[in-house]
């Protein structure tokens, strides 16, 4: 059993993408949120923009820190979470429900395969504690 | 999101994605870090640690950075800020000597009583800013920045040079806890004897805190009420443990580097390394009220004399973002399309929640209501001076 929800696809910048049909919603894991800190600020796209796989999409901000948020796969964003202009905390508080960022209709369903299943991306995780 | 580094500090950004300089430093920090007594006691407690001027210390506790802040505000919490130095200056001159390194007037002060003060180059810039402690008219404690210690005491030694005094670097001999906020002093009372309320603002006095000898000091750099205590490192564990449970019923939180940066910050108390440092001098930091020109001769004194008659050229300010975005250390500032200066400290303040910071301006733009742009990672975000400190307690 993974520490991280089964029915997600992940990728190593700490992203996950729930598909369902020829839609799929993107947000940060919880890994990310609690390396993060308290989030403060997102910055999002616009619905019809386009991204290619790994283009930055937008920028997520705690109070002492910043990250690029990378997109997982290429597509159109159709939503964005417009709920975290004013509560941006739903990022920490529900990384996969509330806190979602944006839905992006796929291009290319074939990229799913390329990202990590939820053990995978556990293991990816566990190898990169150092301390 | 990629590859995140755990060492990022509470200045530099960037967790998820290494820089290339930071990897390398990495390689160089993870040989030893230096620890405080209270390393595992830390640990114990989840606090998240980072390599902080070559210390291993707590960012935040689980409770997170905002959670800290507002308890501080609004309660009180405790930090460990053992990783400070001290140095003790004794001897039939060490007023002398004192009043040879600082720009502020040590012989305004009485036993018991202390100090803020800039440790100053002939430029009359910052080897450091200190606290200097009064034990006596010839013994004189002095409290200065982590990563600065050795060099404010070799500096200090530079120029003893016919001073009748001795010079110790003490601080490993201390451990200082801070303990801040509106509910600090009834906390610590629990532990000690002393009458904490007799002790004002900038003034200490030596007692027994849980069995302990320490020093108390009614000082702090967060913008509330209380003290920070200074005692034998290994009574920390002990004493840091009191402490947290006599301030449970009070909502005392343990406090990392994180809530200690944006808590200074709101109350505009600067930050060395990043507000001042050996370019900027006392004058320029805005920092007039402790350069005392005519308290006779110290290191610094004509180049500040000096910058006074000619007027400053730029000024730190305290300035509020308007536009939606957080202004970060190190963003250029822009006035009429030109860079003019960058953001020296940039940050959510979360008690206020504005977006704030402190920056150096052209003087002629620093007025209280002057406009102007910081580039935030290619976007330009509107931002105003305001009036400082951000944030003033209520007395």
């Amino acid at each position: 059993m993974s520490a991280y929800p089964d029915d997600l696809q992940y990728t190593k910048d700490h992203e996950w993408i729930r598909v369902e049909g020829e839609t799929g919603t993107i947000g940060i894991t919880s890994f990310a949120q609690e390396q993060l800190g308290d989030v403060v600020h997102v910055q999002l796209p616009r619905t019809g923009e386009k991204f290619s796989a790994h283009d930055t999409f937008g920028e997520v901000e705690s109070v002492k820190t910043f990250s690029e948020l990378f997109l997982p796969v290429s597509g159109e964003v159709v939503e964005v979470n417009e709920a975290l202009e004013d509560a941006p905390e739903l990022v920490n508080n529900s990384p996969y429900g509330d806190g979602w960022m944006v839905k992006v209709k796929l291009s290319d369903k074939g990229e799913i395969d390329s990202l990590l299943s939820s053990s995978e991306y556990e293991d990816f995780v566990e190898s990169q504690k150092v301390e | 999101m990629l590859g995140f580094t755990f060492r990022a500090t509470i200045l530099t950004k960037c967790v998820f994605r290494p820089r290339e300089d930071e990897i390398e430093d990495k390689n160089l920090s993870k040989t030893q870090l230096k620890m405080t007594a209270l390393n595992e006691a830390h640990r114990a407690l989840g606090g998240r640690m980072i390599d902080f001027g070559g210390w291993d210390m707590p960012v935040q506790y689980p409770a997170g950075t905002i959670e800290e802040h507002m308890a501080v505000r609004t309660a009180a919490g405790i930090f460990d800020v053992s990783h400070m130095g001290e140095i003790e200056i004794e001897g039939p001159q060490a007023l002398e000597l004192v009043q040879h390194v600082t720009s502020n007037d040590a012989s305004k002060l009485a036993d018991g009583q202390i100090q803020y003060t800039g440790l100053t180059t002939p430029e009359g810039t910052f080897v450091d800013d200190i606290l200097v402690h009064r034990f006596s008219a010839d013994h004189y404690f002095l409290c200065v920045n982590a990563s600065n210690t050795d060099k404010d005491f070799e500096w200090i030694r530079g120029h003893s040079a016919g001073y009748d005094t001795r010079l110790e670097n003490v601080s490993s001999k201390y451990s200082q806890l801070a303990i801040q906020g509106p509910r600090a002093i009834e906390i610590v009372q629990t532990l000690t004897d002393v009458d904490l309320n007799s002790i004002n603002y900038y003034w200490f006095t030596r007692g027994i805190v849980d069995q302990a000898p320490a020093i108390i000091a009614r000082t702090g750099y967060t913008g509330e009420d209380g003290c920070e205590i200074y005692f034998d490192p290994a009574e920390s564990e002990r004493i840091w443990n009191r402490l947290l449970e006599a301030g449970k019923p009070h909502g005392l939180q343990p406090c990392g580097l994180a809530a200690r940066n944006t808590l200074r910050l709101e109350a505009k108390m600067a930050l060395y390394g990043n507000d001042i440092d050996e370019t900027t001098t006392v004058l320029e930091a805005d920092l007039g009220w402790i350069c005392k020109l005519g308290k006779g001769d110290f290191i610094g004194r004509d180049a500040l004399a000096a910058q006074k008659e000619r007027g400053l050229t730029r000024k730190l300010v305290g300035f509020e973002v308007i536009d939606k975005g957080i202004a970060r250390d190190h963003n250029p500032i822009y006035i009429n399309g030109e860079q003019c200066g960058m953001v020296t400290s940039g940050s959510p303040g979360p008690y206020l929640k504005k977006n704030i910071g402190l920056a150096y301006l052209p003087i002629d733009q620093t007025a209280v209501g002057t406009r102007f742009e910081i580039d935030v990672r290619g976007r330009r975000l509107a931002a105003q001076v305001v009036p400082t400190p951000f944030y003033k307690r209520a007395k």
